[in-house]
């Protein structure tokens, strides 16, 4: 076709990007690798290996080792030992390992780009303009963090040796996420990436070696779920750190469970984008373009679920169709091409599958009728209308370019679809009002909200979900803690098994027995379960005798069941309102609580004496009120931050409740100790249903009359006594409350974790290590309150 | 006869063949009342708009053939303009010879458009030069545009703007770039801009009226999209962006407002209304971007020039370059290339 032609046709015509630099790199490797361990390439220890190919051609790329536990253990191994030599480096010279690396990535940024392109089949575009540069960006962000470790982090040391296993999506961006605070908190790194996608991280081994990196800092292992799953189970790993599917999130935290493991989770999502009337409709479009019709579509964060107002619905779906119309499909190396090939046809495959079932339920579809190329694999971008909530494509993650909509009609009828999701990564909203927006931003259950906008990432901002898209945080100094743990806690001594001491009772004793007298003569002392600001008896009308230290009975506490879990629960999320009571009046309510309890301490004591000892108890009921105190006093101070990334916007990285927390007390000290996870809980608008320690619950009957007399709104607090392990399984299984922490023996804390997987609810227990609730450098303040909150980044962009 | 003069005789039969200027596919715009609810309805998030703008240019590139091609379109879309101070007939005159001739003759044999009939859009002076513009151009359909109105400021009495644009189109001009009071758009006057441009719509006749915002005044995007939505109600064959003369003038996010105003009235009227981007486009690089620009956001109409324009003068020397290197594969220097 003449130029003549082409001038009447104003066609793009095709305009690849040279792929012969990365071609060159495979073939100096004669396109096979093995695993980088220890510094340097090893043969798989059975020598197996698969192929990885471009999904736009099929075309093999190269071959690369399947790991296997041979492999995974001489990792760790490598892993291990360079933990102390890296540690033992100055923080200045970890920071220029990072430096090294972020300018290496910028030094070969296009080969990184086109290799990318090449096996996931991302356009070239997003490889080289949004993958790449944010990989730099990372590893320049964590060079800073690596320098300033000690000034900002005091007390913290690093968690040793780090599993990471990174998903297919943004190969070389997620490996950049997970290496990049591991190495600058002090860790040494086994990373596997994705089975589909492995060739960005053996460049970057390339890399490590590069630069000089020690051996064994940073390791890769190939291979596929079998491969993760070794590293995942492996014993001398500390920290396990995965992005990826819910499904298989679900399964690592289960395989963890048992362990002292350190976990973070970045998981899935069905991110609403939410668009107010007064919205700027055409930047909306484009903002949903950018954030469905981004990578394919195969983004845990995209914003699949349109929300639109009812007043400019049919508007906006007109231009929406419109501009499905001016998306390229294509090559993914062509520099002019939008949508580029999906990674895999098990992907292609769930995607028809998906859409195809949700016509069947009555969905409508549009596609643009762009042509799609011949072979290679692609979908076209696809709209469907006619969903409602109860569509299984509106509630389950396709992970493809498949937007589905609905409309609203009012704010809070936005919030509440939008909310209507097992996930919580992500949310974008679109209004020209910023108290729509902010308030809209202010409601969301997702630890990213876009405000005017969408995708936006930055090395300094913290990502990740609430509820089942997973718990922890990348970026930022957030995300910093994830790789980090404090010192003190590491060096905490196992709690042994007497000190945790309470004998399992036998169901005789369960029952009670009339014919032992209380100690205390006097009045029968009554003790319920304090269950939304009410004393109630137990469901099950069974008592417990408590028994003083020396033997003699004290009184009889109530046998809580699943059905008072059931009720706390329920009361505890009547409570949530508590969440917005301003941090001032939280303050209050504890400042208060203070007071009265200093007014009691002497009459708690007594009690408290009989099974404690004298001495503690008065110990215990005095450093109460200074915590109580201590806790009034952070209500108002554990403020979130503003994050500056590089554009003209402010990140509010704001500090908000989890929700329902369930706590699970130690015998140790137990006034104290239930104080001290009770208290970070609330200060911070949670709400709580705690279990005293079976060694004291008898404790309940002090707390509610403290509680009640301190102004607490009835529900904030729950207290269920019973027995701790039946319980805590109950709060573990219970899909509405959100972080449970138990804190007790070790075998405890693995039955909890285990059980927490039917919500992925975030847990937090002490591994079965002792803690000094009377040290208050232990036992309050800043990690407790971190705990107590999961960090929200909303994007607010600026400018008129 | 001069050597010179058969050649250019021999290109006017030439452009009389071929030269069919693509007439606008959707009628040309009658305007409406004012309807100011469409004024208030324009929302433009500056952020957003920006990211669209910077992100667009990057999703979009054109190689060899290809990339030839739209060059030449970016040529057939330029008005030829000289708006100085120190303009002289002469001046003028050798603009008009670059515009009938916009590519040296043994490149557009190396390009093998011969047949196109490649010239510029227009040719774009003052009033003082329509009569010298117009004879010199005479036996082409280029048509002469006349800046008008008091350009660049536009504050001279109302009477003497119309009385500007009625002797341009006396002297010739077919086209009539005006401009607008910039204080009714910040001012919130909505009526008084329709009243304004309805009435140097009215002066310009049968001649088609490009309205020019000022768009580097108007401080705001969202300015920019209500000025636009009130001079198309108003009849505006074209809205533009700039004079040239502002501290800034034709930029993409501005040029996408405008643009994304253009298809809103469309989608309202089914009237199409021509883009010009004028003042600061320097580049063959920047000329491709707008060109993205109207292909994705507006389609294949608007990169006609009965629906497009450029206000360009150095523009076609850096395209005259790029399409040498194209034919030559070596890298041109401006000097190879016939001023204008």
């Amino acid at each position: 076709m003449s130029i003549a032609e082409k001038y009447e046709t104003m066609e793009y015509g095709p305009a690849l990007e040279d792929a012969k630099e990365a071609l060159h790199w495979l073939e100096q490797h004669g396109r096979k690798f093995g695993h980088f361990i220890g510094g340097a390439w090893q043969q798989p220890a059975a020598g197996g290996f698969f192929e990885t190919t471009d999904p736009s051609t099929g075309e093999v790329l190269a071959t690369v080792a399947q790991g296997d536990a041979a492999d995974i253990d001489a990792a760790v191994q490598a892993a291990r030992s360079a933990v102390v030599p890296w540690q033992s480096l100055t923080p200045h010279t970890r920071a220029g390992y990072l430096y090294a690396m972020a300018r290496q990535v910028q030094k070969h940024s296009r080969r990184l780009a086109v290799l990318e392109t090449m096996d996931n089949g991302k356009s070239i575009r997003e490889s080289r303009d949004i993958d790449i540069p944010l990989v730099a960006r990372h590893f320049y962000h964590h060079a800073g963090w690596a320098q300033l470790l000690e000034q900002e982090f005091p007390g913290h040391s690093a968690c040793g040796v780090v599993g990471q296993i990174i998903p297919w999506n943004f190969p070389l961006l997620m490996l950049a996420w997970k290496v990049a605070p591991a190495l600058a908190a002090g860790n040494t790194v086994v990373l596997k990436p994705a089975e589909y996608t492995p060739l960005t991280a053996l460049a970057f081994a390339e890399i490590c070696q590069a630069i000089g990196l020690p051996a064994g800092v940073v390791n890769i292992i190939t291979g596929d779920g079998h491969t993760g799953e070794a590293l995942v189970a492996h014993p001398d790993v500390d920290k396990i750190a995965f992005t990826g599917s819910t499904e298989v999130g679900r399964a690592i935290r289960k395989a963890t469970a048992a362990t002292a493991k350190k976990l973070s989770l970045e998981l899935g999502g069905k991110s609403p984008f939410v668009v107010f009337d007064d919205a700027d409709l055409d930047s909306a479009v484009e903002g949903v373009v950018d954030g469905i019709w981004f990578n394919q579509g195969q983004v845990c964060c995209a914003g699949s679920r349109l929300l639109v107002q009812e007043r400019v619905y049919e508007t906006v779906l007109a231009k929406l169709r419109a501009r499905m119309e001016t998306l390229r499909i294509g090559a993914p190396l062509d520099k002019a091409v939008d949508i580029g090939a999906i990674v895999a046809p098990v992907q292609l495959e769930r995607m028809r599958r998906m859409v195809n079932q949700g016509v069947k339920e009555g969905a409508v579809c549009w596609q643009s009728t762009a042509q799609l190329p011949e072979s290679g694999l692609y979908f076209p971008p696809t709209l469907l209308t006619n969903v409602h909530p109860s569509s299984m494509v509106v509630q389950e993650e396709i992970f493809g370019p498949v937007l589905v909509t609905m409309s609203f009609r009012t704010l809070s009828e936005a919030v509440e679809l939008a909310n209507n999701t097992t996930y919580g990564l992500a949310a974008s909203v679109w209004s020209e009002s910023i108290n729509v927006a902010l308030d809209v931003a202010s409601r969301l259950k997702a630890g990213v909200v876009w405000v005017n906008g969408t995708n936006f990432f930055d090395a300094a901002c913290g990502f990740g979900g609430y509820r089942e898209s997973g718990f922890g945080r990348e970026g930022g100094r957030e995300g910093m803690y994830e790789y980090l743990v404090p010192t003190w806690f590491q060096n905490a001594p196992m709690l042994s098994s007497v000190t945790v001491g309470v004998a399992e009772m036998s169901s005789d004793e369960e029952a009670g027995s009339d014919s032992e007298s209380f100690a205390g003569a006097g009045l029968d002392r009554t003790v319920k379960q304090y269950i939304g600001g009410k004393q109630t008896r137990p469901d099950s009308g069974y008592s417990i005798p408590i028994y003083a230290a020396d033997g003699s009975l004290i009184a009889e506490a109530p046998l809580g069941n699943r059905k008072d879990i059931r009720n706390a629960v329920e009361a505890a999320s009547n409570a949530a309102s508590w969440a917005k009571t301003t941090a001032h009046n939280r303050a209050q309510v504890l400042f208060y609580m203070a007071e009265n309890l200093s007014h009691r301490c002497k009459e708690m004591a007594q009690v408290l004496a009989r099974v404690v000892g004298e001495e503690q108890a008065e110990k215990e009921t005095a450093i109460a009120v200074e915590r109580i105190f201590s806790y009034a006093a952070w209500a108002d101070k554990f403020e979130g931050a503003v994050h500056t990334p590089p554009m003209r916007n402010v990140t509010l990285a704001m500090h908000e409740p989890v929700g329902i927390v369930g706590v699970v007390c130690p015998p140790e000290a137990p006034l104290l100790a239930l104080l001290s996870l009770v208290l970070p809980a609330i200060a911070m608008g949670n709400t709580v249903v705690a279990v005293p320690s079976e060694k004291f619950p008898l404790i309940i009957g002090d707390l509610y009359q403290l509680f009640d007399t301190s102004d607490l709104p009835g529900g904030v607090v729950n207290l269920v006594a019973g027995r701790s392990a039946e319980l805590s399984k109950v709060l573990a299984e219970h899909d509405n409350v959100d972080a449970l922490w138990y804190f007790g023996d070790a075998p405890g804390s693995a039955r909890v974790k285990a059980a927490s997987i039917g919500n992925l609810k975030q847990t937090w227990t002490n591994e079965g290590r002792a803690i000094d609730w009377f040290d208050p450098h232990q036992a309050e303040g800043r990690m407790f309150l971190r705990h107590a909150t999961q960090v929200k980044n909303i994007w607010v962009p600026y400018g008129e | 006869m001069t050597p010179d003069m058969i050649r250019e005789t021999h290109f006017e039969t030439h452009i009389e063949q071929k030269a069919k200027p693509a007439p606008n596919p959707l009628g040309a715009n009658r305007g409406t009342p004012l309807n100011l609810d469409w004024v208030d309805e324009v929302r433009a998030n500056t952020s957003a708009i920006e990211r669209r703008a910077q992100t667009l240019v990057t999703r979009r590139t054109v190689k060899k053939e290809w990339q030839a091609a739209w060059l030449l379109r970016a040529i057939a879309c330029t008005d030829l303009t000289t708006l100085a101070g120190d303009d002289t007939a002469e001046r003028v005159r050798r603009l008009c010879a670059k515009a009938r001739q916009p590519l040296k003759p043994s490149l557009v044999e190396q390009l093998k458009i011969q047949d196109l009939g490649l010239t510029v859009g227009a040719v774009c002076v003052y009033h003082a030069f329509v009569e010298t513009a117009v004879r010199a151009l005479e036996g082409t359909k280029i048509p002469v545009a006349a800046v008008s109105t008091g350009f660049p400021a536009g504050l001279s009495p109302l009477a003497e703007r119309v009385a500007e644009i009625h002797r341009s189109v006396e002297a010739g001009a077919r086209e009539i770039d005006v401009v607008i009071t910039r204080a009714h758009v910040l001012g919130g006057e909505w009526q008084a801009l329709y009243d304004e441009i309805a009435t140097f719509k009215d002066a310009c006749g049968s001649a088609h009226m490009k309205v020019i915002l000022g768009t580097g005044d108007l401080m705001t995007l969202r300015n920019v999209g209500r000025a636009s939505m009130v001079a198309m109600m108003a009849g505006a064959d074209f809205i533009k962006t700039s004079t040239g003369k502002e501290a800034v003038n034709a930029t993409l996010p501005v040029g996408l407002v405008m643009t994304r105003a253009i298809r809103a009235y469309m989608q309202q009227t089914g009237m199409a209304v021509g883009f010009k981007a004028a003042g600061g486009v320097r580049t063959a690089k920047q000329a491709m971007e707008w060109l993205f620009l109207m292909k994705d956001e507006l389609g294949r109409p608007w990169l006609e020039p009965s629906l497009f324009r450029f206000g360009a003068s150095g523009m076609l020397t850096d395209i005259e370059r790029q399409l040498e290197h194209y034919a030559t594969g070596r890298y041109s220097a401006n000097y190879r290339h016939p001023l204008a």
